[in-house]
């Protein structure tokens, strides 16, 4: 009986490696600290009250950034721990099977618990406040959505110390990650944590679609909205496409590995290919659902620090549209060494280069917006600012990768790991950086620190090129992805100890942003104006923090940069009347998402152990609470117009 | 001050083309850039044209980049515009060069892919125990590599034998995982697969030793699966063939059963291989096989896209 207890323990928990141990010492000391600290300031309630029902996307948008921000520590550990074990040829830091692990749980959580749950917490953020709206179409989903995608991300989180981490790739090719050659629940983990938070994302892409078009201020027009809602509008439509294909493929890969079935399989007629094919076809849409939105980021910063209007708006908006439209049919390029055709790999090299087209024009427009303009070096400036030459090498790049015959020399080398680093860190990770720290003060009232947040900037920017710029040259010659050793003599050592240094400053000016964040949460300067950047668009015509209801008044719209317009209007001296209150009609809390999405947790945990006695109460709970959910009519409420004055009173603006 | 930090890195990325244009010149280390035979050669003048376009893009963009910060992120510099929201001339003019340039590079891109669906020029007599062009079959094993001569009826792990100034048409399978074939110095790669044969034509110049190595992931001894291809000249190939034959152990049923487990091997060489080995099964095949089962039915076959039309992939079945 015991050994029987002592050998499940062992298979159950992930043992023998001193780091892990560490890991879940850590673990259970933050977990045990948590509850203590909450239990003792008494915190519980205003925990379940303020936070874990809420629907307000304000607050929504702040428990993604903060679920985010962890993830990006771990990610950027698991980054870590490769470029340690790769400074060297022949290190022993990690061995094999870690190794893999490793640069699998980096990708995953990379692209879908950090940089996707980042760009949906600034969207909740800013995008309601920027269309005039009191909140989101569905403020229920909005948190079933974010609860989804945290149980999702703590499922695969898990794996690391509780059966074993997944290792095939974040690509998860058939037929390695099939249950035949990987065995164990690792790519378990994979399937159903990345399922569960992509539930999430499907579900956020339908809200922000609705949101954006049906709950804009009076007078906005489409083509009044400002750059990021639009930026978002179109992601949004992206995903509603794009993310059934995943699922489809994640939920015919768990049939394969649970059941027994043969969709991707080497046996039976499954074809691993058709994997590549589903995968890639989200995947490639993927990779503009993390890029059109900072792209929006970009041209709000771009045009409040410049202190003129976008240039070109409407050939930015079109040239989205044509980025959405193109994104859905160059999926091939992510193989064109799979055995196609001179024909189809022809189509999909002059799809993927007509992207640099719609691309380089957007670069073109923002290098015209800071023209004739009034150049401010705030630090959310300066990462849009380094986005522009940063991004256009990850750019060019990618038009060197997309001819089909060079990427014969490319594909899977550290070409093209650089130049995916190239456009996800200079696009991506500098757009988040850049919309935290411009949309800060408007989500707690107070400024990061400038000093403090130029340092991380330019140490941060310098480092990621000493990290990746050398890494286009080892891909030359020859290194290949996922490789956890290399021997010596090849010329590869002295490049990898270069990326190596850069990869630890990057840690280093991602500390120090860290800090910055704690040190500005104490000493911080307050915003009490609302407008700290003189902002152009209307979620700076609020107080910061916005209140509940976001406006006591839904404002007008007559013009683009909306509050810009109004200012000026204002200087000219045009006296605006306030209209009498209104009671402000808002939802209700609710502690549905989160507990339905622990059940997901639960259910998603039996499926990964195959423990069906687990999984299937978990998923009959799951129904349960939408049941419940039916049966809520009491879903809304007043807030009556003593409690607006009172608020607005509050922050000044009533005089 | 702000406006001189800001500069530096844009400064120094215009050095780094320049620099990139100079590895490029004279490093041999970096093996896509130093092309050992026709494939790789075609594939390396498309990089570098390539490169020498983008390098124009990014140069005009950092010049502009350069210039705005500088004029504009002065304090109190002149020239400040809010009207200046759009210029439909100028747009148009950024809309149709990047057109251009896409024309320029999609020509050879589409060009240079047919061309390599087709064998490349003998510049050597062919070796006696070869035809004018060479045939080997490669499957990827975790982890290693097999390569079978069907027409020397030979087989070799691990490293490959291949006559300088030959087209080699190498056919690749996959036992069990994905892997890809790459030879940077010969030219660029291509998956195995287990249900769908590949070809990959190569050719070296000179004799030669080449570093090969597997460019998809597949496991845990994935960063193992090297390979050498040896070039030799016509003579020295047929004086290897002759020397396998006569001197290396012949491949048993049970030594090809062994080599199909995972795990890594040292390069080694075989006279001869029993008549399984030439019928290329995967692990789902070859487990049908060993339990007595019919083994064309039960695992369906994909494409056959090992054949030189370029029309695409044969139904194998």
């Amino acid at each position: 009986m015991i050994d029987s207890v002592k050998s499940f323990l062992g298979w159950f928990f992930v043992t023998g490696d001193p780091m892990i141990y560490g890991a879940d010492a850590s673990i259970a000391l933050v977990s045990i600290g948590i509850v203590a600290v909450l239990t003792y300031f008494k915190k519980w309630k205003w925990l379940w009250n303020e936070w874990l029902t809420t629907v307000d996307h304000k607050k929504i948008g702040i428990m993604y950034i903060i679920a985010a921000l962890l993830m990006l520590f771990r990610g950027g550990m698991d980054a870590l721990m490769m470029r340690a074990q790769l400074t060297l040829p022949n290190m022993h830091f990690l061995d094999a099977e870690h190794y893999n692990q490793v640069f699998t749980t980096h990708g995953t959580i990379m692209i879908i618990f950090v940089a996707m749950p980042f760009i949906f917490g600034l969207m909740n953020i800013a995008v309601p406040l920027q269309i005039g709206a009191r909140d989101v179409a569905y403020p229920f989903l909005n948190a079933l959505s974010f609860w989804l995608f945290f149980f999702g991300a703590m499922l695969f989180n898990l794996s690391f110390v509780i059966g074993g981490s997944p290792d095939a790739g974040w690509s998860s090719y058939a037929p390695y990650a099939g249950a035949e050659m990987n065995p164990g629940v690792g790519q378990n983990y994979y399937l159903i944590g990345v399922q569960i938070s992509g539930i999430g994302s499907l579900a956020t892409g339908i809200n922000f679609l609705v949101t954006i078009l049906k709950m804009r201020a009076p007078g906005m027009t489409l083509f009044k909205m400002p750059m990021f809602t639009w930026s978002i509008l179109i992601t949004s439509v992206i995903v509603v496409f794009a993310f059934p294909a995943f699922t489809v493929a994640l939920a015919l890969m768990t049939i394969d590995r649970l059941f027994g079935a043969h969709f991707f399989t080497i046996a039976a007629g499954g074809s691993p290919m058709l994997w590549a094919n589903l995968f890639w076809f989200w995947g490639h849409p993927e990779v503009y659902i993390v890029l059109l939105p900072v792209f929006g980021i970009f041209s709000e910063v771009i045009a409040t620090f410049a202190h003129k209007t976008l240039f070109g708006y409407a050939v930015m908006v079109w040239s989205m549209v044509a980025i959405s439209v193109l994104s859905f049919i160059t999926w091939l390029h992510h193989f064109f060494t799979m055995g196609n055709t001179a024909p189809v790999n022809a189509f999909f090299s002059i799809s993927t280069m007509l992207i640099a087209i719609p691309t380089g024009v957007k670069i073109f427009n923002w290098l015209f917006t800071l023209n004739k303009g009034r150049i401010q070096f705030t630090t959310p400036m300066l990462w849009a600012l380094a986005f522009i030459p940063n991004f256009t090498i990850g750019g060019v790049t990618g038009v060197m990768l997309a001819m089909a015959p060079a990427d014969y020399q490319y594909h899977n080398s550290y070409f093209l790991v650089a130049h995916f680093h190239s456009t996800l860190i200079a696009g991506t990770v500098f757009g988040i950086f850049c919309g935290l720290h411009y949309w800060w003060p408007k989500m707690f009232g107070y400024m990061l620190d400038e000093v403090k947040g130029k340092w991380s900037f330019w140490i941060f920017m310098i480092s990621f090129n000493i990290c990746f710029m050398p890494m286009y040259f080892l891909g030359l010659m020859g290194m290949t992805r996922r490789m956890y050793t290399y021997p010596a003599g090849l010329g590869w050592t002295p490049i990898n100890v270069v990326m190596s240094i850069g990869a630890a400053g990057m840690g280093i000016g991602f500390a120090l942003m860290a800090y910055n964040i704690v040190w500005s949460a104490v000493r911080g300067k307050k915003d009490t104006t609302g407008d700290p950047w003189n902002g152009r668009t209307l979620e700076w015509a609020t107080a910061s923090p916005a209140a509940e209801y976001n406006f006591a008044h839904i404002p007008e719209i007559k013009s683009r940069d909306a509050f810009a317009a109004m200012k000026e209007a204002r200087a000219a001296g045009h006296a605006e009347t306030v209209p009498p209150y209104k009671a402000i009609h808002m939802p209700n809390n609710t502690g549905i998402p989160v507990i339905m999405s622990a059940f997901m947790f639960i259910a998603g945990f039996g499926f990964v152990f195959e423990w069906y006695w687990m999984g299937i109460p978990g998923l009959i709970g799951v129904v349960a609470c939408m049941i419940a959910r039916s049966f809520v009519y009491d879903d809304h409420h007043y807030i009556p117009v003593e409690k607006v004055k009172q608020t607005e009173a509050a922050t000044g603006r009533l005089s | 001050m702000k406006q001189l930090k800001i500069l530096v890195k844009p400064v120094f990325l215009l050095l780094a083309v320049p620099v990139l244009t100079m590895l490029a010149g004279c490093s041999d280390k970096i093996a896509v850039l130093n092309p050992q035979g026709p494939v790789a050669r075609s594939q390396y003048h498309l990089i570098i044209w390539s490169l020498i376009m983008m390098s124009i893009v990014l140069a005009i963009v950092l010049i502009l980049f350069i210039y705005v910060l500088a004029r504009f992120g002065r304090k109190n510099s002149g020239g400040y515009d809010p009207k200046d929201t759009g210029n439909r001339k100028l747009e148009i003019v950024w809309m149709i060069v990047p057109v251009i340039i896409c024309i320029l590079l999609a020509v050879p891109t589409v060009k240079t892919l047919f061309e390599l669906n087709h064998p490349p020029k003998a510049t050597a007599v062919a070796a006696k125990s070869a035809e004018k062009t060479l045939t080997i079959d490669v499957t990827s094993v975790q982890w290693k590599w097999l390569f079978r001569y069907p027409d020397q009826r030979i087989e070799t792990v691990n490293y490959v034998v291949i006559p300088a100034g030959t087209p080699v048409k190498f056919r690749l399978h996959a036992y069990d995982a994905m892997n890809a074939f790459w030879v940077p110095e010969l030219g660029g790669q291509q998956y195995t697969m287990t249900d769908m044969p590949m070809k990959l034509w190569l050719q070296a110049d000179k004799p030669g030793t080449y570093q090969g190595r597997s460019s998809n992931y597949s496991g845990k001894g994935f960063a193992h699966m090297t390979f050498k291809v040896m070039a030799r000249s016509a003579t020295d190939f047929d004086n290897w063939v002759r020397d396998v034959k006569n001197n290396e152990p012949a491949l048993t049923h049970e030594k090809y059963m062994k080599l199909l487990k995972p795990n890594t091997v040292k390069p080694q060489a075989f006279a001869s291989y029993p008549e399984i080995v030439a019928k290329d099964y995967n692990k789902a095949q070859m487990d049908a096989y060993m339990n007595g089962e019919s083994v064309g039915n039960d695992s369906m076959h994909g494409m056959d896209m090992s054949d030189d039309s370029g029309e695409g992939g044969k139904s194998n079945d």
